[in-house]
């Protein structure tokens, strides 16, 4: 078994199965595409593929290849909507990058760590496509912190939850 | 610099994958007139990993949801049922007033030289997707190019409009719908017909934009399509002015619930072909609604059958009486009738009639399809009461002078039947009908 050593800290490293790898992240997409259409409040809560890149980067807890399954996720999702395509991807690299290497400095397998991280990714994925979407792109933008920490509550909850049932799919290298 | 490059490896990564990314929207946003066309190949990858699940998901939900709906829960359809048939009539009546209007209207643009769009063809599609995006406010239908769908044409509900067509793939279709914020529709007000423009805003709410604050907008009024976005045809009906408040540079802040639930799309209809003609005024004479009404009353049938033959044979009037008879005859056949096909089932039944005097309907003339009280070639929608017989069939083509007999085709109250190419052979009676005859025996029935 491999274990990565942090500052003396014993932290351990997951990979996941190819068909993991790729079909949850389109799982994410796709979920987060069609359940709108029942639940219209769902799109503006919920964030999944954020949720899975949070996963991915924290259990990998390799910035590189979190920031990268970060921007392939983000870019899709772009691709899904009309505005042009990498606003969702800078946001997710950012956050990809921020999550594994919180992943190695601290223990994020407990429910109120991964709470508290998902909560804090939300809020700095929603600021960073704030930033890039109306600096760069000159979107019309609004800042609504109570819909903003309504949303990130909702998604940490949300993610939890999910991290849970993601847990079966990790294997130990 | 090796130990420098190992030590901000990661960093370095970030940055140069956040620069191609900047690099890639700044590209974008540059050739914004040819963004589609850059980005389409890969946005249609995306589209063509994400959709066929969709789809997959929406038949199934479909096909469980209607076993449920069409086999288990058909509580309270004999009621409804009930109900929707009272709606019919009173939107019958309606129907005859608003299409005395519409041809008013016809004529004076007609006289002004007016040219009118129509929709000529709709695609019904389904919606199987969104974006996801609280951001991109889109939808995908799952019909596309195939199906004749092309960019910018305009989406609908029976309801309202709904977007237009933003991209078109293959087999399926991206539509923006008007609460987005890069949505633009040209607008009016029903009542003021002040005119603006139709916008979506960050958080999905739709507002009509351009109207000078001084202007009066009462809430409640309705908001329909000026036609002035060459994409929505006039007239479409948008939504309802919820709150008037004032806005930036002397323009009212006005917020529109829209007519269609955008929040609940199923399905939808993608408007493929529009037509444009010069309005004429048909020469169409009007059902009026006083006809229609008479049609609904209950008659004498027996008593007034009789009597309708009885003149037929004796005084070679009958064709008034059957013609006053006829359009409950035409709303018995079942199918969809029109007026017309009603007239016409008179002048069969008054050639049948006139048979027992003559025997000679084949030189009656289509003059006779006339409804003695003007009223012709309205094309109001009869719906079915009973299924159409065919052509042919003993109900369908009477052989017996008896408009009354059951044994020849009659209905058991005294209507004739028509089979449904009965406006093929309109025959004339031998002598004029009279204006708005009242059947004999026939009490109930005021014209």
């Amino acid at each position: 078994m491999h274990i990565t050593y942090t500052s003396g800290e014993q932290v351990e490293v997951y990979r996941f199965s190819i068909p993991v790898t790729i079909g949850i992240p389109l799982l994410a997409l796709f979920a987060q595409a069609f359940v709108p259409l029942r639940f219209p409040r769902f799109a503006v809560y919920i964030d999944l593929p954020l949720l899975v890149t949070i996963f991915f980067a924290m259990a990998r807890r390799s910035p590189i290849s979190g920031l990268l399954t970060g921007a392939v996720i983000g870019l899709a999702q772009d691709m899904l909507g009309h505005n042009p395509i990498g606003i969702y991807g800078i946001a997710k690299t950012v956050v990809g990058y921020g999550a594994s290497s919180l992943g190695v400095k601290l223990d994020v397998e407990n429910a109120g760590a991964r709470f508290l991280v998902t909560l804090g990714f939300y809020l700095l994925h929603a600021a960073v496509y704030f930033t890039v979407a109306r600096g760069l792109v000159n979107m019309t933008q609004t800042w609504s912190w109570p819909r903003g920490i309504l949303a990130g509550l909702a998604n940490a909850f949300l993610g939890v939850v999910l991290y849970f049932v993601l847990d079966k799919f990790k294997q130990r290298t | 610099m090796e130990s420098v490059l190992g030590r901000y490896r990661n960093l370095i990564i970030l940055v140069g994958v956040l620069f191609l990314q900047v690099l890639g929207l700044a590209m974008q946003v540059k050739k914004s007139g040819n963004d589609e066309e850059k980005t389409r190949l890969i946005r249609i990858w995306a589209v063509d990993a994400v959709t066929p699940c969709e789809r997959a998901l929406v038949w199934v939900q479909n096909g469980s949801g209607n076993l449920w709906h069409n086999y288990f829960y058909l509580r309270g359809v004999r009621a409804e049922n009930r109900q929707l048939k009272d709606e019919i009539e009173q939107m019958r009546l309606q129907q005859v007033r608003l299409a005395d209007d519409a041809a008013q209207a016809r004529r004076l643009q007609t006289l002004l030289a007016f040219k009118e769009q129509f929709i000529s063809r709709t695609v019904a599609a389904q919606v199987i997707g969104s974006s996801g995006s609280d951001h991109s406010r889109i939808v995908y239908i799952d019909k596309g190019e195939n199906a004749g769908i092309k960019r910018d044409m305009a989406v609908m509900t029976s309801d309202g409009i709904v977007g237009k067509v933003l991209l078109a793939y293959p087999s399926v279709a991206q539509v923006l719908l008007i609460s987005d914020e890069s949505s633009g529709v040209g607008a009016l007000l029903e009542k003021t017909r002040l005119q603006g423009v139709l916008r979506g805003t960050a958080n999905g709410e739709v507002v009509l934009e351009r109207v000078m604050s001084d202007e009066q907008v009462p809430v409640g009024e309705t908001v329909l399509t000026s036609g002035g976005d060459q994409i929505f045809p006039k007239g479409l009906p948008v939504g309802t002015v919820t709150r008037v408040g004032s806005g930036r540079d002397l323009f009212l802040n006005i917020k529109i619930k829209t007519a269609a639930d955008l929040s609940k799309l199923e399905e939808v209809l993608v408007l493929v072909e529009k037509q444009e003609r010069q309005a004429t005024a048909e020469d169409e004479v009007h059902m009026r609604a006083s006809d229609i009404l008479a049609q609904r009353l209950p008659s004498v049938p027996d008593k007034s059958a009789a009597v309708a033959n009885s003149a037929a044979v004796a005084a070679g009037s009958s064709g008034a009486s059957t013609t006053a008879m006829q359009p409950k005859s035409a709303v018995k056949q079942g199918g969809i009738v029109t007026k017309s096909q009603g007239l016409a089932a008179s002048a069969k039944a008054a050639s049948t009639a006139k048979t027992a005097g003559t025997g000679s309907p084949a030189t009656a003339t289509p003059k006779a399809a006339r409804n003695p009280a003007g009223a012709s070639g309205v094309p109001i929608t009869l719906l079915p009461e009973q299924p159409i017989q065919p052509a042919g069939s003993p109900s369908a083509a009477p052989k017996t002078t008896d408009a009354s007999a059951p044994t020849t085709g009659a209905e058991p109250d005294g209507s004739q039947s028509n089979p449904p190419s009965a406006e093929t052979k309109p025959v004339k009676p031998s002598t004029p009908p009279q204006a708005n005859p009242q059947p004999p025996g026939d009490e109930n029935n005021p014209q």
